[in-house]
């Protein structure tokens, strides 16, 4: 056996490639590169965004919490007084104005800041957005927010998780709104009935206030989506300091 | 391509090695701070949002 023979490459390496093999080489350059270029992309959507994300959302929640002062933390004391009715929230366009906390999502409970206006500007970075079409906390009808469920901070990936007696909350400038959840549905994207003052009944008159928790679903696709509602069950004032579930958080959150 | 581009990095080889890496971190970074949020304007698999009135 010549082994010579066998592995005839190793002598011809230094040889000057003709005029088709070099195009062939540009091409498949080209081709590693959009390859690269597409993965770096998958990456920057996945990881990047996310990072990003979370580095604007603390800017604006401490801005926020600049903005609303020092935040009483309080005790068990004042746990069951009944601060009556809620009142409705003031919200400016283009500001953010609130804080909402889910003890239900991570493995600890999270808390993202909420900003008027659902354009990407918003959602893309600053964690949830206000529907400005839908009515305020507070009022009665639809206060109707959305976020992304993958990505850019990936605010409602545990959406789906939530489950009966499970509690969301909104802090404001006027107080904490507590507010309870009791239905998840699957709708189409085109299906903005959802963020009616009574989800899918246009004529209808509101007689309680809930909240409505807009996402994608199935998660890493823009299919279909989510729709969460939970209904206003308890407010307190900002004096008041937050209910005792959310103490710690909102101690992590204003700090 | 990328052949020619080491070929006439200045220095001995392990300069050049050092040279191509920052090179390519510097890509990647342009990539990802100004060129992927510019692009993702166009991409459709964002939207998480609902309905007709949304801006």
């Amino acid at each position: 056996m010549n082994r010579v023979a066998t592995a005839p490459g190793r002598r011809m390496t230094r040889q000057k490639p003709s005029a088709g093999n070099r195009i062939l080489g540009v091409l498949g350059e080209i081709l590693i590169t959009l390859g690269i270029l597409l993965m770096l992309y998958v990456a920057w959507e996945l990881w990047w965004t996310n990072i990003d994300s979370a580095n604007a959302q603390k800017q604006v929640t401490q801005n926020l919490v600049q903005n609303i002062g020092d935040v009483k933390i309080g005790d068990d004391t004042e746990e069951d007084i009944d601060y009556g009715p809620a009142p409705v929230a003031e919200v400016n366009p283009g500001e953010t104005f609130g804080i909402m906390y889910f003890p239900r999502f991570g493995s600890n409970g999270s808390h993202h800041p909420v900003t008027y206006g659902v354009g990407r500007d918003v959602i893309d970075n600053l964690g949830i957005g206000y529907y400005p079409s839908t009515q305020l906390p507070g009022e009665k009808g639809n206060f109707a927010v959305a976020a992304h469920r993958q990505t850019h901070g990936q605010v409602f990936w545990d959406i789906d998780k939530l489950q009966k007696g499970d509690k969301i909350y909104l802090q404001t400038k006027e107080g904490y709104y507590t507010y309870t959840w009791y239905e998840t549905e699957i709708v189409q994207p085109s299906n903005g009935d959802v963020l009616l003052p009574v989800p899918h009944e246009p004529d209808a008159e509101p007689k309680r206030s809930i909240l409505t928790m807009t996402s994608c679903h199935p998660p890493f696709t823009t299919r279909l989506r989510i729709i969460a509602y939970s209904e206003l069950t308890d407010w307190r004032p900002l004096e008041a300091g937050p209910p005792k579930e959310i103490r710690e958080m909102v101690k992590d959150a204003t700090s | 391509m990328y052949a020619w581009i080491f070929r006439n990095l200045p220095g001995p080889i392990w300069l050049r090695i050092i040279e191509a890496l920052i090179l390519i971190a510097a890509i990647v970074l342009l990539l990802m701070v100004y060129v992927f949020p510019w692009l993702s304007q166009f991409s459709p698999f964002t939207e998480s949002t609902i309905g007709l009135n949304t801006p």
